[in-house]
């Protein structure tokens, strides 16, 4: 096999990684705040892609609108949910928010499955962003630098903004003592839809990074989910670099994993994770 | 201090009460079940009872051990796989390929009898749930539901990949068989009855489970771990035990369903199946006897009788879900329970 063809698996590991990244990324500032994990993180996902292409198709919006107004509508949605449902389960269980979190993705999923079955919808890269690069060793899609190179900066800006700011600095606060914080003022009921948004819209923005990539489907962000929440177990949701780093490091692994050992690609990163739990049960970045 | 005074008979009355609750309950479903292939369509009582079988064995882990497990699939489909296989083709090894090398073993063996074929998968779900429930307790809350489905997700793409599964088709027209040799059981009543034999043996196992010294450990763990441990139990041991037997129940449950139906197939093992067990659950009662029983019985029905409606489907079971979070946690037996806790006669 030629050295093309591992770059050309590394590349897709990359892109990979970043949509592990900002998905997990996103799970972690949710439960950080909220103590449940958004089962229907996939399925957000998959809105934010449905809504670029809705953008476009309907409205003429695009892509580079759809990056605005996608993860807006989203996080919106997401908002809503927290309002009406989300914030009568905090005083219970922790695993009520998964399940009913797990019944929307159920929803959500059904309902574009009945009205677009489960073919996928195909959405273009934009003009500007089409072509390539020739880097002498490999190709390199316009496309999918601007991908690998986008997340980065959101991710990296998500994590300055949580650990560097004064708003970062009362969200920590919050995570920590959320009874405390209220009373230094802080509205901290607000702060939680906020940040659900905040959340939701992430998810929503990976969708629209995603649509030109793969198939606009139904089912586009169930099997991703899973492989996330793997992603998170291995790198505790603890830290938010923590996520970055194993998102786009597990990421790159699957990419060589797809080049080296082609049948072990789909299971590889539930293999780590079996392994981690053995040796570092909190995950990489976790604390006890 | 003073200790709090427990008025004694109070307690035994309760406990009194609650045992002929069960034994009646227990009673009654029986003779419903016994009676019920004459009047609705056999096959659907048959899959509601593995499945009722199943959830039972799943509640076992939640509602009495407070362990949310999301990969329960993983249970139900790799028995069926295991039963299917073992009833149709035996076991032929003759070389084993690992990381591309061949192994000679030259195993072979006749294919299974029904019973043989559901006992032996049986015992290798029981060795999965040893191994899935090792990883799995090393996290609490959240991540073990996280770890137990990202582990059943790496079943799936085993079954999906493994030579021994069919694949997408899975594995057709495993024949029934004789039973013990000398019952038929292509004979369909005969087969629903040992199906109901099998599911009233799984029910009173887990009864018994949850009535014995160590389902009241569980319950301890459950509502308070750290105080457990300070009392001198080793929790994890008790949750790793909770889990195999749940997760060999579940193989029992699966096990039968391949046999009475003839296939194993992928369904049985992706996450949308870890999804309805916890369903059924949910909507029957957790914590509950007999609850995911009904649930089992609701849902099953809902896609039996609704299934060209197709992603309906999904959506109800989605819409089940919001709606028994929100305002129905007890499930209906966790409602009917306490309506009846709270009208019976003093």
């Amino acid at each position: 096999m030629s050295t093309q063809a591992l770059f050309g698996q590394l590349l897709i590991g990359l892109i990979n990684g970043s949509f592990y990244a900002l998905l997990s990324l996103g799970l972690a500032v949710i439960f950080g705040l909220l103590n449940i994990i958004n089962f229907a993180h996939g399925a957000q996902y998959m809105l934010g892609a449905f809504a670029a292409y809705f953008l476009l198709s309907k409205a003429g919006l695009s892509y580079w609108w759809a990056l605005i107004v996608a993860p807006l509508v989203v996080g919106t949605t997401g908002m809503v949910i927290e309002r009406l449902m989300l914030k009568r389960l905090y005083k219970l269980d922790h695993l009520y928010g998964l399940l009913l979190t797990f019944g929307l993705a159920l929803i959500f999923e059904g309902v574009f499955r009945n009205e677009f079955g489960s073919a996928g919808l195909p959405y273009s890269a934009p003009e500007s962003l089409s072509g390539g690069l020739n880097l002498g060793f490999m190709f390199l899609p316009r496309y999918r630098a601007w991908v690998i190179g986008s997340s980065l900066v959101i991710c990296l800006g998500t994590w300055y903004m949580i650990e560097r700011t004064r708003l970062g600095a009362s969200l920590r606060a919050a995570t920590e003592n959320p009874t405390l914080v209220q009373a230094f003022g802080v509205n901290v009921p607000r702060m939680i839809t906020l940040t659900y948004g905040a959340g939701v819209a992430l998810a929503a923005l990976a969708g629209v990074f995603a649509a030109p990539i793969y198939q606009v489907s139904p089912q586009m962000g169930s099997s991703l989910i899973i492989v996330v929440f793997a992603v998170v177990v291995i790198g505790g949701m603890g830290s938010i670099m923590g996520s970055i780093v194993t998102g786009f490091g597990l990421g790159l692994i699957e990419g060589l994993t797809k080049y080296f050992y082609p049948e072990a690609s789909n299971t590889v990163i539930f293999v780590i994770m079996a392994i981690v739990l053995m040796v570092r049960p909190q995950g990489l970045f976790g604390q006890r | 201090m003073k200790e709090p005074e427990i008025p004694q008979d109070l307690t035994t009355r309760d406990e009194a009460w609650e045992s002929r609750y069960h034994r009646n309950s227990f009673l009654l479903m029986m003779v419903v079940l016994a009676i019920a292939p004459w009047l609705i369509y056999p096959q659907f009582v048959m899959l509601a009872l593995c499945f009722g079988l199943f959830a039972c064995a799943f509640n076992l882990l939640i509602g009495f051990g407070g362990l949310l497990s999301f990969g329960h699939a993983m249970f139900l489909g790799m028995a069926s796989y295991f039963a299917a296989y073992l009833a149709k083709s035996g076991l032929n090894l003759e070389t084993v390929t690992i990381f591309s090398r061949p192994f000679t073993l030259g195993l072979h063996m006749a294919p299974l009898s029904p019973a043989l074929a559901i006992v032996a998968a049986v015992a290798g779900t029981t060795i999965l749930g040893y191994v899935a429930g090792l990883l799995a307790i090393k996290r609490q809350g959240i991540y073990f539901a996280m770890i137990t489905l990202a582990l059943a997700q790496m079943v799936f793409f085993f079954c999906l990949q493994a030579p021994f599964t069919g694949g997408e088709d899975g594995i057709q027209a495993v024949p029934r068989g004789k039973l013990f040799g000398v019952w038929d059981l292509s004979n369909d009543m005969l087969m629903y009855y040992v199906v109901m034999a099998v599911f009233a043996a799984g029910v009173l196992l887990i009864y018994r489970i949850i009535h014995s010294p160590f389902g009241q450990v569980l319950k301890a763990i459950r509502e308070n771990e750290p105080r457990a441990i300070s009392i001198g139990y080793r929790t994890e041991r008790y949750k790793l035990a909770a889990f195999v037997l749940s997760a060999a129940l579940s193989g029992l449950a699966g096990a039968t369903k391949a046999i009475a139906f003839q296939n194993a197939s992928l369904t049985d093992v992706q996450w949308q199946m870890s999804g309805e067990v916890v369903l059924m659950t949910l909507l029957g009662g957790m914590g509950t006897v007999f609850g995911p029983v009904v649930g089992a019985f609701v849902i099953i029905a809902m896609q039996f009788y609704l299934s060209d409606l197709g992603s309906w489907v999904t959506i109800t079971q989605g819409i089940i879900f919001v709606v028994c979070v929100l305002a129905f946690r007890r499930g209906i037996v966790g409602e009917i329970e306490a309506w009846l806790r709270a009208h019976r006669r003093p």
